[in-house]
C-alpha cells in the first residue's frame, strides 16, 4: 500500500519508506560500535549515533508509533551502556522519535539543509529532555556548557547530512 | 474506543513515556536531607503530603487550642523541672563528649592499620559508554578473574577509577574518576589538606571541599587519602592545574589527572589489599622533635672557610650531590631510622616507592629529605604487587644524600 501525503514545504507528495528487517534490527546495533570505537578514537564520544538513527528511521517511516518505539528501543539500549538509570535516554529518544516522525509527515526532509536543521533542533530537544530528567526527576546537580553543546549539535548535524545520505540506500519505497 | 483510535499515536506515546517514567522512578533514589529515597516513593509521598499536612494542621489547631488552656495551669512547675533536667543533661553531655574524644584517641592508637596492595590483575579496555554523559569503561576481565565491585583501577601513571559492576566472568565496568558521579578521598601532598576528587559533566576533575582561606598552589600533587575505603592511601591522582575562589566558601581546584583517562587501553585492577598492624614494638617513644624534623628542612651548618690552596676546592663544592649531603648531615634527627619509621607509621604507602613508574608514590618522597625511601618496610613489601609494570626496585629511590645521612642510633 502506497501512502502519499503532501508536504507543507514543497507541496510535493511525501514518500513513506520501509526497511528490510536485517536493516531495521542491524542498524541500531551498529550504534554499539560507538561504545567501542572511543577506546581508540576518544573524539567519537561527541557523536550521538543513537540520536541520528532515531531521527533517520522516524523521518523515513513517517509513522509516529514506529518512530517513538524505535527511539525508545535505541534510548534504552544506550541507557544500558551508561551508569544512568534506564529511562533517561529512553524518554528523550522516545520524544525525539515521535517528534521527528511528526515533522517528517509535514515537511520535506530529503534535502541536506532540512536534514541539518532537523538534526540540530532535535539534538537540542534531546539535550533539554535529558537535562530536565536529570535535574528535576533525579535531583542531580547538572552542569551545562553551552559552547560545547552547541558545537556538538553542529558536529552531529553535519554528520547527519552524510550519514542519512548513506543510509538512504537501504530505504525501500512503500 | 473511538477516542483511542482517533488519538492512537498520542496514547501510545503517553503509554511508552509513562512506562519509562515508572521504570525510572523505581530505579532512582533521590537524595533528600535524610538520605536516598526511591523516586516513586518521593513522588508518592510528596503528592500525598499536602493533604496530610492540612489534616494535621487542622487537628493540631483544635487540639492546641484546648491544650494551651489546660497546660497553662501547670506550666510554671513544669518549666522548673525542665530547667533542672536541662542542666543535668548539659553536664552529662560534656562528660560523654570527653569520653567520646578519649575513645577516638584510643581507637586511633590501637586499631590503626596500614593498607598494602596485595594482588593486581591486568585488564584490557574493550569499550566505553559511548556518550559524554557518563565516563565508563568496559574491561575484558570479570568475576572469573576475581574482579569485584569497588575494587580500585589504576594505571602505571595514576588512579583511573573503580569497578562499578561485574557483568559476567569476562566483563566488568569501570567508573572513571572524571565521571560526575565518582568521588575519591584525596590528600594534597605538600599542604596535607584533604578533600574529595570528583568529576564534572565535562569530564574534568576537581578537588572539592578545600576551604577558601587555605593555600593551594598549582603543580601540587594529589594522592589518595584512603578515607573512602576503596583506594589505598598514597596512590597518585594527579596535580593541581588551576586554583580559583569559588562562589561558596570553598576553592575551585582543577586537577590534571595523572592517568590519561581518554586513552586508556590497559589497566590494573587491585583485587586484594592487605591490612597490617603498624610495627611499633621496637620504636620506643617517639619525640615530637623527630616528627617535626620530618616536615621542616634542616638548617645547614656553617661551613668553616675552606683554605685557599692553589685552586683546590672542597669536594662538597665540586660534586653536585654534596650540598644536599651536607644539608642532611646537618640535620641528623631527620634521617635516623627511628624517625623514618615514624613516617612509615603515618604515611603508609611506602610500598609505592618500589618503582619510579609506579602509580603508587609515597607522600614522603616529596619531603625535603628523602630519608624514608629505603626502609625495612619497603624491602619486605617489594614485589608484592603482581603488576608487571611495577617491578620491585627497593633501593631505586634511595638517594645518595639519604643514605649518607643515615645515622643509626
Amino acid at each position: 500500500m502506497r501512502t502519499e501525503r503532501l508536504s507543507y514545504t514543497s507541496r510535493e507528495q511525501v514518500d513513506v519508506y520501509r526497511f528490510s528487517w536485517p536493516v531495521s534490527v542491524g542498524l541500531p546495533f551498529l550504534m554499539v560500535l560507538q561504545a567501542f570505537l572511543p577506546v581508540r578514537l576518544p573524539f567519537l564520544r561527541v557523536f550521538d549515533f543513537g540520536l541520528l538513527l532515531t531521527i533517520f528511521f522516524a523521518v523515513s517511516r513517517r509513522s509516529q508509533v514506529s518512530g517513538l518505539l524505535t527511539g525508545a528501543a535505541i534510548g534504552l539500549l544506550q541507557d544500558g551502556l551508561t551508569n544512568t538509570p534506564f529511562g533517561v535516554f529512553g524518554i528523550a529518544k522516545t520524544l525525539v522519535g515521535y517528534g521527528a516522525s511528526s515533522i517528517g509527515i509535514k515537511i520535506d526532509v530529503e534535502n541536506p539543509g532540512s536534514r541539518f536543521l532537523l538534526t540540530f533542533m532535535f539534538y537540542a530537544l534531546h539535550l533539554a529532555v535529558v537535562l530536565t530528567t536529570e535535574r528535576w526527576l533525579m535531583g542531580q546537580h547538572v552542569h551545562f556548557n553551552l559552547g560545547h553543546e552547541a558545537g556538538a549539535a553542529v558536529v552531529n548535524s553535519v554528520m547527519a547530512v552524510f550519514l542519512f545520505a548513506g543510509l538512504s540506500r537501504f530505504k525501500i519505497r512503500d | 474506543m473511538n477516542l483511542f483510535s482517533r488519538h492512537k499515536n498520542a496514547v501510545v506515546l503517553a503509554t511508552v513515556l509513562l512506562a519509562q517514567l515508572l521504570a525510572l522512578a523505581v530505579q532512582v533514589k533521590r537524595q533528600t536531607a535524610e538520605g536516598p529515597v526511591r523516586l516513586i516513593r518521593f513522588v508518592a509521598i510528596n503528592g500525598l503530603a499536602p493533604f496530610e499536612r492540612v489534616l494535621i494542621y487542622v487537628g493540631e489547631g483544635v487540639r492546641g487550642t484546648w491544650g494551651n488552656y489546660i497546660d497553662l495551669r501547670n506550666v510554671r512547675r513544669e518549666n522548673q523541672q525542665l530547667r533542672a533536667e536541662a542542666d543535668q543533661m548539659r553536664l552529662d553531655r560534656a562528660r560523654e563528649q570527653e569520653d567520646s574524644r578519649q575513645a577516638r584517641r584510643i581507637q586511633a592508637l590501637l586499631q590503626f592499620k596500614e593498607q598494602w596492595i596485595d594482588t593486581t590483575v591486568a585488564a584490557q579496555v574493550i569499550g566505553t559508554s559511548g556518550t559524554e554523559n557518563s565516563r565508563l569503561l568496559y574491561l575484558d576481565k570479570g568475576s572469573s578473574d576475581g574482579i569485584k565491585v569497588d575494587q580500585p583501577v589504576i594505571t602505571p601513571d595514576g588512579v583511573a577509577g573503580k569497578i562499578l559492576g561485574v557483568f559476567g566472568p569476562h566483563i566488568s565496568q569501570v567508573l572513571l574518576i572524571n565521571d560526575s558521579t565518582s568521588g575519591v578521598g584525596a590528600t594534597l601532598v605538600k599542604s596535607r589538606l584533604q578533600g574529595i576528587v570528583k568529576g564534572t559533566a565535562m569530564g574534568e576533575v576537581t578537588l572539592n571541599y578545600i576551604m577558601g582561606d587555605e593555600s593551594v598552589q598549582p603543580g601540587e600533587q594529589l594522592v589518595t587519602s584512603g578515607g573512602d575505603k576503596v583506594f589505598p592511601r598514597g596512590l597518585v591522582l594527579g596535580t593541581v592545574s588551576k586554583v580559583s575562589m569559588g562562589r561558596d566558601l570553598f576553592l575551585n581546584v582543577k586537577v590534571k589527572p595523572a592517568a590519561d583517562l581518554n586513552r586508556l587501553e590497559e589497566v590494573l585492577v587491585i583485587t586484594s589489599q592487605k591490612q597490617r598492624e603498624p610495627d611499633v614494638a621496637g620504636l620506643g617513644p617517639i619525640r615530637a622533635s623527630d616528627i617535626l624534623s620530618q616536615h621542616l628542612p634542616g638548617v645547614p651548618q656553617a661551613q668553616p672557610p675552606a683554605p685557599a690552596q692553589n685552586g683546590a676546592q672542597a669536594p662538597a663544592a665540586s660534586t653536585p650531590g654534596a650540598p644536599q649531603a651536607a644539608q642532611v648531615q646537618s640535620a641528623p634527627q631527620s634521617s635516623t631510622p627511628k624517625s623514618a619509621a615514624s613516617m612509615q607509621q603515618t604515611q603508609p604507602a611506602q610500598h609505592t616507592a618500589q618503582s619510579s613508574s609506579s602509580p603508587v608514590k609515597s607522600p614522603s618522597q616529596s619531603t625535603p629529605h628523602g630519608a624514608s625511601a629505603s626502609t625495612p618496610h619497603q624491602n619486605t613489601n617489594a614485589g608484592q604487587s603482581a603488576s608487571p609494570k611495577t617491578p620491585a626496585k627497593p633501593a631505586a629511590t634511595t638517594t645518595p644524600a639519604a643514605s649518607e645521612g643515615t645515622n643509626p642510633r
